[in-house]
């Protein structure tokens, strides 16, 4: 099997317009990093989707363990004092 | 099986018949990773592979405008390949080894591309018929159980809308504005596409072998049969504003129904492309075999040129 | 055809066929993502071509449009550098190519932002952002392929070798050159060579290639008179206006 010589693999990010994130947007082979932009921008850019573009290595990225999503993220779902809407304002003040 | 799986799958299924889309992180059955990968990869391979019948004109396109129209659709073929590829990947397999696969016949791609393309019109016809059963077949994908399948279908179906319509540009312009003998061209696409573009569906309901499964897994949303109709419904009035005729003479409104009835699809031709007697499976695939072959060497020195430089960057 | 007509005539034609040619590739490259971005390149000569025919028919005067003078001219009034009509060979040859005829463009672009013909001016305007991509795109991979593996470097070798010699063309003027400088509407191509070498010869450095000696091999597409492989380029891309007269597409 050939897997071994296989062209790593990247993440790709665009912003479509200055103003918004980089959002993630697929991936691709590459080579190298100039490679790996020029792709981006020849695969994912195709109908003006993009003002900016970000490469990462797939490899690189470090990522959260679905198995420990209820210790990663429950304990926020208390935290309701966080929310404007937690606060039950006077109507003459409530756009605040 | 252990208790643990048991409730594992039971959480699996839960989330799925709630609409919860699986992550690639997730915990999967194995079976339905290896339903996944194989209908993945299909569909990607099937993108490829549309690329050849299609790339087969490209050389020949009648305008400029047509070339570059035809360039642009076939690229994005090669695009909607690489994001199903990538979709893939997310499952643990190689790319590479998704393409051995193919190379060596041990999997499979749409048997649409195994029919030739011998006039321009079929250029137009492929977009409009084929791209269009392929639409038919895709919008449901969107809503697949997968997250990484579904955000590649979303991005393929946005742009495979331009494809249906620009075949059928192409060809209410050769229908309307053009002479007999592209009038004749525009027919004689249709009368040899129309029956296989049924078959993109897929065999009957009653003997489609993954759909009960992928039914459940929410894999597939829509039976063959179902989408197979609608497609007939929505393509008889397109071709009346055509002027085209479809080449079947069962077809005929069905009051009750509100739908077309049609005549019956030739299964045997459908199952002897499938198992590699179409006219064009042999050339397809070593086309492919061929292209990838050629380009061993470029991989290689890309590869050989990185690690060179890496060596140099470290010495510095 | 009057000269300044024959001078737009050369750039048209030379997107034209370095299109024709790169859209080959499609569905034939070493890796998808390649396959990709050489449509790309082969989208933006079409689009280049088919702005500057309509220009070339509008100087003309006849009122052939891009279609007319894409699809039914005689092969001796295709005024390409013969190189561009060269088959593709291999993927070495095809990027190197699209390297030398980027730096080119780049470099007779920016000239032309000068032109007397203000429609020259503004195509050219955007045509320019496209060939610095292009130059960027194939240089990355003459290096990589220059300074790759064993066999790369030895096809790089072989690909230079087969098309340097064709590369004289461009700067070899004759009346057309200097009328277009009289009249402003563009350089003699020959007062371009040596920002085209300034263009080339750092990539080939990083490539470790070296531009090869002068030789007296003249090609003469410029002047109309192709090599053989034109004509069987020709037939191919004219099939189907010259089987099909008064058909609409």
């Amino acid at each position: 099997m050939s897997t071994k010589n296989e062209w790593p693999l990247w993440e790709v990010f665009v912003r479509s317009k200055s103003g918004l994130d980089h959002k993630h947007c697929g991936s691709l082979h590459a080579s190298d990093s100039a490679m790996a932009l020029q792709m981006a921008r020849d695969v994912y850019t195709r109908r003006q989707e993009g003002a900016s573009v970000w490469v990462v290595r797939s490899d690189q990225i470090v990522a959260s363990d679905p198995d420990t999503k209820d210790m990663f993220f429950e304990p926020a779902e208390d935290k309701v004092y966080r929310h404007p809407t937690f606060y039950k304002l006077p109507a003459d003040v409530d756009h605040m | 099986m252990s208790a643990t799986t048991h409730s594992l799958e039971e959480i699996f299924q839960a989330k799925i018949d709630a609409d919860v889309r699986i992550e690639p992180k997730d915990w999967m059955p194995d079976a339905y990773r290896k339903t996944l990968v194989r209908q993945i990869s299909q569909h990607a391979h099937s993108e490829i592979v549309g690329m050849l019948p299609e790339s087969n004109w490209v050389t020949r396109a009648p305008s400029l405008k047509r070339k570059a129209i035809l360039l642009a659709k076939v690229q994005d073929e090669g695009g909607h390949g690489l994001y199903l590829y990538a979709a893939a990947e997310t499952l643990g397999v190689s790319r590479d080894e998704l393409l051995d696969a193919l190379h060596s016949g041990r999997a499979k791609y749409s048997s649409i591309f195994n029919y030739p393309t011998l006039n321009w019109a079929d250029v137009g016809v492929i977009g409009w018929l084929v791209d269009g059963a392929a639409i038919m077949n895709q919008v449901p994908l969107c809503r697949c159980s997968y997250g990484p399948y579904a955000r590649a279908m979303v991005r393929v179906c946005k742009e495979e809308s331009f494809h249906q319509r620009q075949g059928f540009d192409a060809l209410n312009v050769m229908m309307t504005q053009g002479t007999p003998e592209q009038r004749d061209m525009v027919q004689d696409a249709v009368n040899r596409w129309w029956w296989p573009s049924l078959m993109m569906f897929g065999p009957p309901d009653a003997e489609s072998t993954h759909s009960t499964q992928s039914m459940r897994w929410g894999i597939k949303r829509i039976s063959n049969d179902d989408l197979r109709q609608k497609f007939i419904d929505a393509t008889v009035e397109q071709a009346r504003v055509l002027g085209v005729a479809l080449p079947d003479p069962d077809l005929k409104w069905n009051e009750a129904r509100q739908s077309y009835d049609h005549g019956p699809i030739d299964w045997s031709e459908f199952w002897n492309v499938v198992n590699g007697h179409g006219p064009c499976n042999r050339e397809r695939l070593a086309d492919r075999v061929k292209a990838w072959d050629d380009g061993a060497w470029v991989r290689e020195a890309a590869l050989a040129h990185e690690r060179k430089k890496q060596l140099r960057a470290k010495a510095a | 055809m009057d000269a300044n007509t024959l001078y737009v005539l050369r750039i048209a034609d030379a997107c034209l066929i370095h299109g024709q040619r790169l859209a080959e590739w499609c569905g034939h490259a070493p890796v998808l993502e390649e396959d990709i971005a050489l449509t790309n390149v082969a989208l933006d000569h079409i689009g280049q071509a088919r702005s500057l025919l309509a220009l070339a028919g509008v100087l003309e005067g006849r009122g052939r449009d891009e279609d007319a003078l894409a699809f039914l001219r005689a092969e001796r009034e295709y005024r390409n550098p013969t190189a561009l009509e060269l088959p593709n060979g291999d993927f070495a040859r095809t990027v190197l190519r699209s390297f030398l005829w980027a730096s080119f463009m780049k470099v007779l672009c920016t000239a032309l932002a000068a032109s007397t013909n203000a429609q020259l001016a503004a195509i050219v305007a955007k045509s320019l952002k496209e060939v610095r991509y292009h130059q960027q795109h194939a240089g990355d991979w003459v290096v990589r392929l220059g300074d790759g593996s064993e066999e790369s470097a030895r096809r790089m070798g072989d690909a230079l070798a087969l098309l340097w010699p064709y590369t004289a063309e461009w700067f070899a003027d004759d009346e057309i050159d200097a009328h277009a400088a009289a009249s402003g509407i563009g350089p003699a191509w020959s007062s371009l060579q040596s920002a085209w070498r300034a263009e080339v010869e750092p990539v080939f450095a990083e490539a470790m290639l070296t531009p090869l000696a002068d030789t007296p091999f003249r090609s003469t597409g410029k002047r109309g008179v192709h090599s053989e492989h034109m004509g069987f380029l020709l037939a191919e891309m004219q099939s189907l206006p010259r089987a099909f007269p008064g058909a609409v597409w």
